[in-house]
C-alpha cells in the first residue's frame, strides 16, 4: 500500500508562540520548531500498516525552508522517503488555500491511504483532512482512535463527544487519528543515520500547477486583522490546608455562587 | 434582514445542546436566524420547540440515511446548496469535531474563507478567536465569500427569543462521493447524566494526583454536587484513570466554563491549553509550588482525600 503522511512543523507548544507582528503569521523565525506532536502517531500507524501489509510510506510537508528539520525527523522513525513543497510565494496561505496545495500534491504521489494527524497544535482547525477528502473526491475517516485495513477495505473508530462510531470506506482515503491510537516509537541511531540519506523531493509550485496567485496572502480567502497578547492570568489566594481545607474551599465557591 | 444560517447540534438523548442555542443567539445580533437540522429522520420535528424558544424563525431540515448514515459529506452537500440558493449573511457552526468537518468541506466547495473557534463575531463580519491556548487574541475576518464561523460552546450566554418556525423539508441531492464513508455503528459511551465536557458550566477535573480508576469516583461525586461535567488530565487518561474522551488539554478538549475544579492536577503546559480561559479556576494539589496554583483564584495545597470529601460534605450542609 501506498501511503502517504502529513506532516507539519509547528511552534513548540510547551514555549511561547505568537503572531507576528508585521503580517499577522504564525512566528516560525524565532519559535522552537517541531513535528505537530500528532503527526507522530500518523507517522506510527503508517509504518505498522507497512510493516504489516507491505507497501511504502512517504512523508509530505508544505513550509518554509527549516522545516527540512521536521522532515528528517519524521524519517529517522521510518518512512521510505520525502516531499517537500517549498516556495516562497506560499507564506500567507490560508487553510482553502492550503488543502489546494497538498491536494495537488497528493494527485501526484498518487496515494491509495493519507493519513494525517487529527489536528496541528498551533491553529487546531481541524479542516485539513475533509478538506483534501473533498478536494480528490475520496473518503475521510477523521478521528479514528482505532484502524484496521483489511485488503482495500478501511475501518476506523472515530472517536466522538457521545462514544464511537464505526465507519469504513474504501482505499483511496483520508484518515485522521488521534493520540490514543498507538504510541510512536523513538527514532533508532541507525533510523537517524539512515534519514539522512533517503531522498527528499522539493516540489514548487508551478511542479503542482498551481498559479502564485492562488495561495499566500494574495490567494487568502481570510485575513488577521489584529491581535494582542492577553495578559497572563495571575494566581489569586492560595492557603495551606489545616484541617479546613475542604470547607474554605466551599465558602470561596459561595461567594462566587457556585454554591 | 438577510438570513443566518445556524447548522444545529443535537444528540438523540438531550436534543439541541447548548451551543446550538448559543449560535441562535449570536445570530439574532447578525440577522434573521434560520436553523439547518441535518440528522436522522424526524429530527428537525422533534427539535422545532427549542430553536424556535431560542428565535429560530424557519427550519431546513435534511433528513433520513442518506444524510445520516455517512460521514459529514453529505451533510456539506445539501448546506452547499441551502447557501447558494439562500445567500445569508452567515453560517455558523459548533466549534467541535463534526462542525469543523462539515464547514471545511462547505468551504472548498464554495471557495469561501473559514474561521473556526470563534468566541465572538460582529455585525461586519469580524470575528474575534482565542489562539495559542488562550495566550492571544485574534480579530479576523473571511475576505472571500460570506462569515463562515465555527463558534466555540460557552462564548455566548444564551437568551431565548420566541420564534415560530415551519419547517422546510430539503430536496436530498447527494452524490455517489458523499457516501464513500459509511457509518455502520454507533456507540454510547457517555456516562450518566453529567452534562457534555466542552459545554458544561462546571466542570470538575482529576489528574495524576488522583492515584488510580477507583478514586476519580471523588471527582465525579463532586462534579456532580456542582452540577457539573468531569474532566482529566493527560496524565491521568494516559495512566487508564478516565477515558480519553474526557482529556481536558492541547491533545484533548479546549473548555471554558465558569467553574474549573483542579484536583490533583500539577498544572503542565498540556493541560493549561486546554482550561486556562475559564472564568473561575480553583485547585487542590499536594505540592504548593505546582503551576496550576499560578492560574487560580483560588488554591488549596494539601491533600485532596481529605478536602475534596469535606468539601462535598460541605456543599451537602448547605443544599
Amino acid at each position: 500500500m501506498n501511503i502517504v503522511v502529513l506532516v507539519k512543523q509547528v511552534p513548540d507548544s510547551g514555549a511561547d508562540r505568537n503572531l507576528r507582528n508585521d503580517d499577522n503569521t504564525v512566528d516560525r523565525g524565532s519559535a522552537n520548531n517541531v513535528i505537530n506532536e500528532m503527526d507522530e502517531y500518523a507517522i506510527e500507524e503508517a509504518l505498522k500498516i507497512k510493516e504489516a501489509h507491505g507497501g511504502e510510506v512517504t512523508i509530505l510537508t508544505m513550509g518554509p525552508d527549516r522545516a527540512t528539520e521536521s522532515i528528517r525527523k519524521a524519517l529517522s522513525m521510518g518512512p521510505d522517503k520525502a516531499v517537500h513543497v517549498l516556495d516562497d510565494a506560499l507564506h500567507g496561505s490560508c487553510a482553502v488555500a492550503t488543502s489546494k496545495v497538498l491536494a495537488a500534491a497528493l494527485g501526484q504521489l498518487g496515494a491509495d491511504l493519507v493519513i494525517c494527524g487529527a489536528e496541528s497544535t498551533d491553529g487546531r482547525v481541524q479542516v485539513m483532512p475533509h478538506m483534501i477528502a473533498e478536494r480528490l473526491g475520496v473518503a475521510a475517516l477523521t478521528g479514528a482512535r482505532k484502524l484496521t485495513v483489511d485488503g482495500a477495505t478501511l475501518t476506523v473508530e472515530r472517536q466522538t463527544e457521545e462514544g464511537y462510531e464505526v465507519v469504513t470506506a474504501s482505499t483511496p482515503a483520508v484518515v485522521s487519528v488521534w493520540d490514543t491510537i498507538n504510541e510512536p516509537r523513538y527514532p533508532s541511531f541507525k533510523g537517524i543515520m539512515a534519514a539522512k540519506k533517503k531522498p527528499v523531493q522539493t516540489l514548487a509550485l508551478a511542479d503542482l500547477g498551481v498559479a502564485p496567485d492562488e495561495v499566500g496572502f494574495d490567494g487568502a480567502t481570510s485575513a488577521v486583522v489584529e491581535h494582542t497578547k492577553r495578559p497572563p492570568r495571575s494566581g489569586g489566594a492560595k492557603i495551606t490546608d489545616e484541617g479546613e481545607g475542604g470547607v474554605k474551599l466551599v465558602e470561596f465557591l459561595a461567594t462566587e455562587k457556585f454554591v | 434582514m438577510s438570513e443566518v444560517l445556524v447548522v444545529v447540534e443535537a444528540t438523540k438523548e438531550f436534543g439541541v445542546k447548548k451551543v446550538t442555542l448559543e449560535m441562535l443567539t449570536l445570530a439574532r445580533e447578525l440577522g434573521t436566524p434560520s436553523a439547518v437540522v441535518l440528522g436522522g429522520a424526524g429530527a428537525a420535528e422533534a427539535l422545532s420547540g427549542k430553536l424556535g424558544e431560542y428565535g429560530a424563525e424557519k427550519i431546513y431540515a435534511a433528513e433520513g440515511d442518506e444524510i445520516d448514515g455517512y460521514l459529514v459529506a453529505p451533510k456539506a452537500t445539501v448546506l452547499a446548496e441551502l447557501v447558494k440558493r439562500v445567500q445569508p449573511a452567515a453560517v455558523l457552526l459548533a466549534s467541535a469535531q463534526e462542525g469543523k468537518e462539515i464547514a471545511a468541506r462547505l468551504a472548498v466547495k464554495l471557495d469561501n474563507g473559514i474561521l473556526t473557534d470563534v468566541v465572538g463575531l460582529d455585525a461586519d463580519g469580524t470575528a474575534t478567536q482565542v489562539a495559542f491556548a488562550g495566550s492571544t487574541i485574534v480579530k479576523s475576518k473571511v475576505t472571500k465569500g460570506l462569515p463562515l464561523v465555527t463558534v466555540r460552546p460557552n462564548s455566548v450566554t444564551p437568551a431565548p427569543a420566541a420564534a415560530a418556525p415551519a419547517i422546510e423539508q430539503l430536496s436530498v441531492s447527494v452524490t455517489d462521493t458523499d457516501k464513500l464513508a459509511k457509518v455502520v455503528e454507533r456507540v454510547a459511551e457517555q456516562k450518566g447524566s453529567r452534562p457534555e465536557l466542552t459545554e458544561a458550566g462546571v466542570v470538575v477535573s482529576g489528574g495524576r494526583g488522583v492515584g488510580n480508576a477507583d478514586n476519580f469516583k471523588l471527582v465525579e461525586e463532586l462534579a456532580d454536587l456542582l452540577g457539573g461535567a468531569v474532566g482529566a488530565s493527560r496524565a491521568a487518561v494516559d495512566s487508564g484513570f478516565y477515558p480519553h474522551q474526557f482529556q481536558v488539554g492541547q491533545t484533548g478538549k479546549t473548555v471554558s466554563p465558569q467553574l474549573y475544579v483542579a484536583l490533583g492536577i500539577s498544572g503542565a503546559i498540556q493541560h493549561r491549553a486546554g482550561m486556562q480561559t475559564s472564568k473561575t479556576i480553583v485547585a487542590v494539589n499536594k505540592d504548593g509550588e505546582a503551576p496550576i496554583f499560578e492560574l487560580a483564584d483560588f488554591g488549596v495545597v494539601g491533600d485532596l482525600f481529605k478536602i475534596v470529601p469535606q468539601a462535598a460534605e460541605e456543599i451537602r450542609k448547605r443544599k
